[in-house]
C-alpha cells in the first residue's frame, strides 16, 4: 500500500500516452524441449542507453516444463476507479502462468532489472479451487486478478469447460471461478473488457488435446477449433450473448477492445479461414440496445508457394496461410497491428474507422517461405508473433515463437528466440529499427513482452481520453 | 449537557465530516467526472453527485434512525453513548488492522451509483462516524420529564433530528464532492487522480477512533 497512487496508473489512455517512454521490457523465455527452466528476461529498451536492445538480467524459475506464454501485472490503471477500491496498490508484480504446468509465478520487479520470485501458486491449488487448468491471459480488474484458462479438470484438461478464475490482488491466493452462468461457452482463450460499461468479451482457441502436442490437422480441417465470441455481464458474471463467427473461422484469439471506454467496439483476430487459408480481423461492437454484433472487416490472403519449401503440414496446400496469431491496438485506438506469423509480415492497419480498417504499413521479416532477414543482415527464424506497442504508440516490439509444439510443425528448422522493434511514422507506416535485435540465452524461445509501467495490452482505463 | 457552545461545535463536526467524506475520492466524486465524460454531457456530473449523495444520505439515516429510537431508553443514556463510542472505536481499530476493501463492493454495477455510495459509506463506517456526534445533539431527556407524552415527543424530535443531521452532513458531502468533481472536469483534468489522491485509510481509521473516544469522554 502506498500513500499516493502508483505513478504508472493513468486515468485515461491519453494520460498514459503522455507518460515517460518505457526503459525496460520484460520478455518471457521458454525452453521448448523443457531441458532448462523457463524464465523472464529484462531487456533494456531505453533509446538513450548504450545497452539498448540487450538483455540486462534474467530470472530462471525453480521448475522445468512450465511453458511460459502470456503474463500480466498485479495492478494497472483500472485501480484509479474508486469502484474497485484499490487505488493504492503498486504495479509491482508480474503474474506469470505456466500454460503447460498450470503453475503461476508471482515475480517482484519493483527493483527491476533486479527480480525475485515473490510467490508460487502450485497447480494443485488451482485445480482444487477452480477445476480449471492451463492458465493463460492475466488482467487485473474489479474483483482482483482475473486469469483465463484453456483447460478444464482431469489429466488432459477436458473434464468440464475451461474458464476464468480470480486471484486476490494482494495475497495472490486463488479465490475461485469467475463464471456464474457461462452459457454455451466451452472453450477459452483471451478476454478483455470495458470497465465503466461493465461488459467483458472472451474468445476461443481449442482444448488442450488440440494444442499441447501440436496442431491437430484433422480437427482444423473439420473446423473443431474455437470460432465464437462470448459477451459477458462483467460484474454479474453471466454470459449474455455468444456470436459464432462461422465454423470456418478457426481460432478466434486476441480480444482488443478500444482503450477509450467511451468507445464500445473492439477487434478480434482469426488465425485461419479453412475455406481459403485467409487470416481475418473481425470488428465487434455493442449496439444501442446493449446487444453485441460482429463483422469481418479485413482479410489477409495466403501466399502461393512451392510445396518443396513448405513443412509437411502445408505441402498439400501449395500456399502459406498468413496465420494471424496476435493483434494489438495502440492506446489512441488508431493503429491495429497484426502479426502474420506464417507469411512473416507485421501489418499496420489504420482503424480510425473501426468498421473499415485500412492497411497502412507493413514490415516483412522471417516467414515460412520468405525467411526475411533483419535489416542488420542476421536471420530471423519464425515470424512476427507476440506484439507489444509502446504507450506513446511510436514503437512496436515483437518476438517470434508461437507455442513450442506448433513452432516445430510450422518452422521445423527451429525458432531461436528473437525480439525486434519497429518505428511508427508520424503519419503511420512502420519500419524496422536497424540496430534493435535482442539476443537471448542459448536454447530459448521468446514469447510475450510486457513494458515497464504498462503497455497497450495490459491497462484498462475507467475514464475517457477527452471531454 | 448541550450548551450553546458544544451544540455549535457538534454541528460544526456534522458539516466538517460531510466535507471530509465528500472530498475523499474513495467516496465517489471521480465517478461523477467519469459519468460526464462518458456521456459527453456536463449535466451527467450533478446527476451522478446527487445519486452519490442519495446513497450517502440513506446510509446515514439507516444508522442514525435506530439510534434515535435508543434515545428513548432514558435510564441508559450514558451507557448508550459509551456503547456507541466503543462501537466506533472498534470499527476504527478493525479498519486499522484489516485494511481491505470488501470484495462485494466490486460487484456493484457502475450504473448503480446510489447503491454503491450507500454500501461504501456503510462498509467504511462513514455513517457510524456520525453517531456519537448525533447523540451529542439529541435533546436532553432529563429536561423532558418522564411521561408517555414526553417520550413520544422525544422520539419524534430525535427522529427528526437524525434526518436533519444526515441531511446537513450529506449536503456538505455533496458540496465538497461536487466542487472537486467540477474542478477536475472543468479545469484541473484527470491527472490529479494519481497526483492528488492520498491514502486516507489510516487517517480515516484514526478519525473513527478519535470520534469514538471523544464520545465516551463526553458521556462519562
Amino acid at each position: 500500500m502506498t500513500v499516493r497512487p502508483d505513478p504508472t496508473f493513468h486515468a485515461s489512455p491519453q494520460l498514459a500516452m503522455e507518460a515517460p517512454p518505457e526503459k525496460l521490457a520484460f520478455t518471457l523465455m521458454l525452453s521448448p524441449d523443457f531441458s532448462q527452466p523457463d524464465g523472464v528476461a529484462v531487456v533494456n529498451v531505453d533509446r538513450r542507453s548504450a545497452h539498448c536492445g540487450k538483455v540486462v538480467n534474467t530470472l530462471l524459475m525453480p521448475n522445468r516444463g512450465d511453458e511460459f506464454h502470456h503474463f500480466g501485472w498485479n495492478a494497472c490503471s483500472s485501480a484509479l476507479s474508486p469502484l474497485n477500491g484499490h487505488p493504492f496498490l503498486e504495479r509491482r508484480y508480474l503474474i506469470i502462468p505456466g500454460i503447460r504446468s498450470s503453475r503461476i509465478y508471482v515475480v517482484d520487479v519493483k527493483d527491476a532489472p533486479k527480480m525475485k520470485i515473490h510467490r508460487i501458486v502450485e497447480p494443485e491449488e488451482i485445480f482444487a479451487k477452480t477445476g480449471y487448468s492451463r492458465p493463460h491471459t492475466v488482467h487485473c480488474g474489479p474483483e482482483g486478478i482475473y486469469v483465463s484458462t484453456l483447460g478444464g479438470g482431469g489429466k488432459d484438461g477436458t473434464e468440464g469447460p475451461p474458464g476464468i478464475f480470480i486471484m486476490d490482488c494482494e495475497s495472490f491466493e486463488v479465490i475461485g471461478r469467475y463464471e456464474m452462468d457461462r452459457g454455451p461457452q466451452d472453450k477459452h482463450y483471451d478476454f478483455w473488457w470495458n470497465l465503466p460499461r461493465d461488459y467483458m468479451v472472451s474468445s476461443e482457441w481449442g482444448l488442450p488435446p488440440q494444442f499441447e502436442n501440436g496442431i491437430v490437422p484433422a480437427d482444423l480441417l473439420s473446423n473443431k477449433y474455437g470460432h465464437r465470441l462470448h459477451f459477458w455481464d462483467l460484474r454479474g458474471r453471466r454470459n449474455v450473448q455468444t456470436i459464432d463467427l462461422g465454423e470456418n473461422q478457426q481460432m478466434a484469439l486476441e480480444i482488443r477492445p478500444a482503450h477509450d471506454p467511451v468507445k464500445q467496439y473492439g477487434f478480434c483476430g482469426v488465425v485461419v479461414d479453412t475455406t481459403n487459408l485467409e487470416g481475418a480481423i473481425w470488428t465487434w461492437w455493442r449496439e444501442k440496445d446493449g446487444t453485441f454484433n460482429a463483422r469481418k472487416t479485413a482479410t489477409i490472403p495466403p501466399e502461393a508457394a512451392d510445396p518443396a519449401d513448405l513443412p509437411e503440414l502445408l505441402k498439400g496446400f501449395s500456399a502459406v496461410p498468413p496465420l494471424v496469431t496476435d493483434i494489438d491496438l495502440s492506446l489512441d485506438d488508431k493503429h491495429l497491428y497484426v502479426a502474420c506469423w506464417g507469411t512473416g509480415e507485421l501489418r499496420q492497419y489504420d482503424v480510425s474507422d473501426p468498421m473499415a480498417p485500412k492497411h497502412s504499413g507493413s514490415v516483412r521479416i522471417g516467414g515460412i517461405v520468405q525467411k526475411g532477414r533483419h535489416p542488420n543482415g542476421k536471420a530471423f527464424q519464425g515470424g512476427p508473433q507476440m506484439l507489444e506497442i509502446s504507450r506513446d504508440g511510436k514503437r512496436v516490439y515483437w518476438t517470434n515463437s508461437l507455442y513450442s509444439t506448433w513452432d516445430d510443425q510450422f518452422y521445423p528448422e527451429g525458432v531461436e528466440a528473437a525480439m525486434v522493434m519497429a518505428h511508427v511514422g508520424d503519419n503511420g507506416g512502420i519500419a524496422l529499427d536497424k540496430d534493435f535485435h535482442v539476443a537471448f540465452p542459448e536454447g530459448y524461445r521468446s514469447h510475450q513482452i510486457r513494458l515497464e509501467g504498462g503497455d497497450c495490452s495490459t491497462d484498462s482505463f475507467c475514464y475517457p481520453s477527452a471531454r | 449537557m448541550a450548551d450553546a457552545q458544544s451544540t455549535a461545535a457538534l454541528w460544526g463536526a456534522v458539516v466538517l465530516s460531510g466535507l471530509y467524506h465528500g472530498a475523499n475520492p474513495g467516496m465517489g466524486w471521480p465517478l461523477a467526472v467519469s459519468a460526464a465524460m462518458m456521456e459527453h454531457r456536463r449535466a451527467a456530473l450533478p446527476r451522478a453527485i446527487v445519486a452519490l449523495g442519495a446513497g450517502h444520505f440513506a446510509a446515514m439515516a439507516a444508522i442514525l434512525i435506530p439510534f434515535s429510537m435508543l434515545t428513548l431508553l432514558l435510564a441508559w443514556q450514558q451507557q448508550i453513548r459509551i456503547g456507541a463510542g466503543a462501537l466506533v472505536i472498534g470499527l476504527g481499530l478493525y479498519l486499522l488492522i484489516h485494511r481491505r476493501h470488501p470484495r462485494f463492493l466490486s460487484r456493484v454495477p457502475p450504473g448503480r451509483l446510489a447503491l454503491w455510495s450507500f454500501l461504501i459509506a456503510t462498509a467504511h463506517g462513514a455513517a457510524l462516524m456520525l453517531v456519537p456526534i448525533y447523540l451529542g445533539l439529541c435533546a436532553d431527556p432529563e429536561a423532558q420529564g418522564a411521561s408517555h407524552a414526553a417520550a413520544a415527543r422525544l422520539m419524534g424530535e430525535n427522529g427528526l433530528q437524525a434526518l436533519v443531521v444526515a441531511g446537513v452532513h450529506t449536503l456538505a458531502m455533496v458540496c465538497a464532492g461536487g466542487i472537486a468533481a467540477t474542478a477536475v472536469y472543468c479545469w484541473v483534468g484527470l491527472k490529479v487522480l494519481n497526483r492528488g489522491w492520498f491514502n486516507l485509510d489510516i487517517l480515516w481509521a484514526i478519525s473513527l477512533v478519535l470520534v469514538g473516544a471523544l464520545a465516551i469522554a463526553l458521556a462519562a
